[in-house]
């Protein structure tokens, strides 16, 4: 337990003192702990490595150390060594005896641990020459592999507090928000509000007490950045929201996290014990007289209940639905008191435009989205991950250089945008600049930072379906246009895929889109249309060509589909007659094979296991 | 008082009314489901939406929550407006076929059902407008009713629903119900009077002998207001 810090000059020290016991050139062993990583086994190899170390005698040699998400999830295990900074990927779970004896004691390192370019097929031996991190700025997100998110130590030995320090010695509420705004922050959660702006509005707004929230309700299918910077480095986060409040007058917090976040919720939960011990939170922090402190609150995993209004009904213990009343939450929020309510990743950038500077985080970034964003970037992509990036970087840039293109040699087909309620965005546009208002241009929104990647294998159709329906279920029923509008929309868009599609569906789609828009209550359901709108508007023949034609493009929706074999290819193999679950496919060996088509499930298993690629489906 | 133009009327309107309380005062018509004068608005049907402009901004708002301001300029019928009013009740005519309320409000509004949405076949006349579990909360106050689930399958029950043991059978949810969902079924010598799965004994007037009001109710009357039961046994035409 650490003593309580009385003082911002007694801070650096502490925090001088944890980096003079840190030796840079002393040998480091860190792996990823992050949920991802967890999911391969990585406890084991942890528990590997410590034993390995003690057998050796080497446990205060070598530091060790556990971290949370390096954004890589597609590699993982991960281990990097120090201070070469030495990449391994795939670690297997029996492999960290080897790693320490060959490359820990003799410098040499293990090949096959390295990590392949696929463009090149060489092997890189450096995490920072990985194409993956290469491109990235990784701001944000790079801190969680120098810390152990369970260590207020490690976050102290890189400086951690310095902003918050700073910003409780050195400046007042008003400057600070100032710094903020002129930084030109935006909302990471979806909205893109000017952060600033909105603590100004909550510091001036009347009422006592004021509230600020953290939105770690993070709910999007496919999006996992807040969940790895709350599990990875809790207290960049604390930090945030501390100086957050002092600038904003309020001196009680909340975190409303999901409870399907266990790892995050345990490591805020810890965060937040060790600060208060240490007088980082709680009465009288750094002896400042400033006192804040903060309430963890899981939430029910309710997608609704990331709105800001839902979420604060659930806060106070009521269901979670959106209120339907024309006054902002800067205003009347939580308990109808003033309320500043952020995203976990906003909040995370707080303590770099404190500790360096509003003219130098504006640097980074274009015109209109200063600093970087962190997306997930998931679906039909090689390198499967948590990327963080400068706002306006190409989004081809994104899905090709780092993500490294889509698996198999398939064609990009598009980019689902801002979770389930964004857009998706076909490859003409793939050339734009990634920033709040060029996505919002082209019809999506960079809401939270989820990238769903689809190839030429995706249907459409059937991706809007997908959203639509994850909307239907996450409707929280209050008003008419939701509730009952996208459950039509959903109905109409089984009917397309499954060969009952009408004339006019498309253009009933769109009025109803419109309808909702207009007459929705919240922003999850006037953006609910979302999904179907852009892929009308970017890929209408695909609408015809099931509603007209009876014919899905990509050969996906089943209805509309039938496998036959090309004799031209098919070698008689039998690969496909084993397979078949049903029988269907059959054929005398060495001679060209059939699909009954009376029996066919369409299950796709001979396409899968055909090598000739005989396998039809039209 | 602040001046605005509804449907190029001038009008003065208090501060802090709503667009439809101010323009119900001035005899435009913007049709609701959800609105009642004793309770406070929810914006959950979104039949009153209206089309406002203040600056340059114009944007559809809902009438029952967006309050009057100087120099606001309202269309109640513009194309945008009725469109999505047009939606509103298709999609509810399409989950309550049966409602009569429902009909004669899209025959009013020269609304015709939207043939693509399949009437849903469980009959249900529950427009989910709330009203009744906002009376049985803030007027009644025993919040004997409630929703369950979300989304496409919320629906108002009892909770669990189990027989509410803080229902008084007072009748107020059937009465604020405006498609007839919610029954409530009487006896023929109207001894007992049957609502939310429980039977309510029904008590007679000491004066004509009728029987007037569940005994449940007024016991909770007499409890919350002090009045002694036996002051309350009178029915309302002998009082």
């Amino acid at each position: 337990m650490m003593n309580k810090i009385k003082s911002f000059n007694e801070l650096k020290s502490v925090q001088e003192r944890f980096k003079a016991g840190r030796d840079p050139k002393k040998p480091c062993i860190t792996i990823c702990v992050g949920t991802g990583c967890l999911a391969y086994g990585t406890q084991k190899l942890v528990d590997n490595f410590r034993e390995e170390l003690a057998k050796r005698g080497l446990a205060d040699k070598i530091d060790f150390r556990t971290s949370g998400c390096h954004g890589f999830c597609e590699r993982g295990p991960m281990v990097v060594i120090s201070p070469e900074k030495i990449f391994y990927q795939r670690v297997g779970l029996a492999d960290a005896g080897e790693i320490i004896d060959k490359t820990i004691l003799k410098g040499e390192v293990i090949d096959r641990l390295l990590y392949v370019d696929p463009a090149t097929g060489e092997k890189v031996v450096h995490e920072d020459d990985v194409p993956f991190y290469k491109k990235q700025t990784r701001l944000v997100f790079g801190l969680n592999s120098k810390v152990d998110p369970e260590s207020l130590e490690d976050y102290l030995a890189i400086g951690g507090y310095t902003a918050l320090g700073k910003a409780l010695t050195g400046m007042k509420p008003e400057e600070i928000i100032q710094e903020v705004i002129k930084a030109n922050l935006r909302g990471r959660g979806g909205g893109g509000f000017p952060t600033g702006w909105k603590w100004d509005s909550t510091r001036k707004a009347k009422g006592d007490p004021k509230y600020i929230v953290c939105n770690a309700d993070e709910g999007d299918p496919g999006a996992y950045m807040d969940r790895s910077l709350l599990e990875g480095n809790p207290h960049l986060i604390l930090e945030g929201m501390i100086i957050g409040a002092f600038a904003i007058g309020s001196s009680q917090g909340y975190m409303y996290v999901r409870n399907e976040y266990p790892l995050a919720v345990k490591n805020i939960t810890n965060a937040i014990k060790q600060a208060r011990e240490a007088g980082l939170l709680g009465e009288n922090i750094l002896g400042t007289g400033f006192s804040f402190d903060l309430k963890i609150n899981r939430g029910g995993g309710a997608f609704v209940c990331g709105e800001s209004s839902a979420l604060f009904a659930s806060l106070e213990g009521r269901a979670g639905e959106p209120r339907a009343k024309y006054v902002h939450a800067t205003d009347k929020g939580l308990y109808d008191k003033p309320t500043n309510l952020n995203n976990v990743e906003t909040w995370a950038n707080v303590p770099f435009i404190i500790e360096k500077g509003a003219d130098w985080y504006a640097t980074i970034g274009t015109e209109g989205s200063k600093g970087t964003k962190i997306f997930s970037l998931v679906g039909k992509i090689n390198n499967t991950g948590l990327v963080e990036v400068p706002m306006g970087t190409p989004l081809r840039e994104i899905v090709f250089d780092i993500g490294g293109g889509i698996p198999g040699g398939k064609k990009f087909k598009a980019i689902q945008t801002g979770g389930p309620s964004g857009g998706c965005i076909p490859e003409k546009h793939l050339d734009i600049k990634v920033d709040f208002d060029a996505l919002t241009k082209i019809g999506s929104m960079m809401g939270s930072g989820g990238m769903i990647v689809m190839d030429e294998d995706n249907c459409m159709v059937d991706v809007a379906k997908y959203f639509t329906n994850f909307l239907v279920s996450e409707s929280c029923g209050k008003c008419v246009p939701c509730r009952e509008g996208i459950r039509r929309m959903r109905d109409i868009l089984v009917d397309i895929t499954e060969g009952r599609g009408q004339e006019g569906d498309v253009d009933l789609l769109e009025k109803m889109a419109t309808g909702i828009i207009d007459g929705a209550l919240c922003a999850l359901g006037s953006s609910a249309p979302n999904p179907v709108l852009s892929t009308i508007r970017h890929f209408r023949d695909e609408y015809t060509a099931h509603i007209k034609d009876k014919r899905c493009p990509a050969g996906v929706c089943k209805t509309l589909i039938l496998y036959s074999i090309d004799p031209k290819k098919c070698t008689g193999c039998t690969v496909c007659s084993k397979v078949c679950p049903t029988g269907a496919a059959k054929g005398v060996r060495k001679e060209a094979h059939t699909i009954d088509a009376a029996v066919c499930t369409k299950c796709g298993a001979c396409r899968e296991s055909c090598k000739f690629e005989a396998i039809i489906v039209r | 008082m602040v001046n605005l133009t509804i449907d190029n009327k001038k009008i003065e309107a208090e501060e802090g009314q709503t667009i439809l309380e101010a323009a119900r005062e001035n005899g435009i018509v913007i049709p609701t489901l959800c609105a009642h004068e004793s309770l406070e608005p929810s914006g959950s049907c979104r039949l009153c939406v209206v089309e406002v402009k203040h600056g340059k901004r114009t944007r559809v708002v809902t009438s029952c929550l967006y309050q009057v301001a100087e120099g606001l300029t309202v269309d109640t019928k513009s194309e945008r407006v009725l469109a999505a009013r047009r939606l509103v009740l298709q999609l509810l005519l399409a989950r309550c076929p049966e409602s009569a309320q429902l009909q004669e409000m899209a025959k009013e509004m020269g609304v015709a059902p939207e043939p693509r949405f399949v009437p849903d076949k469980d009959k249900t006349k529950c427009i989910l407008c709330r009203m009744c579990v906002r009376t049985c909360e803030k007027i009644v106050g025993v919040s004997a009713i409630g929703f369950s689930y979300r989304g496409t399958e919320k629906n108002v029950c009892t909770p669990f629903k189990e027989d509410s043991v803080s229902c008084i059978g007072c009748g107020a949810c059937a009465y604020v119900c405006p498609t007839g969902h919610i029954e409530m079924e009487t006896t023929e010598t109207g001894d007992a009077r049957k609502i939310w799965g429980r039977t309510f004994k029904m008590k007679t007037c000491k004066v004509c002998g009728r029987y007037f009001a569940p005994e449940d109710q007024l016991t909770y009357i007499s409890t919350k207001t002090g009045v002694p039961a036996e002051d309350l046994a009178v029915c309302i035409s002998c009082r």
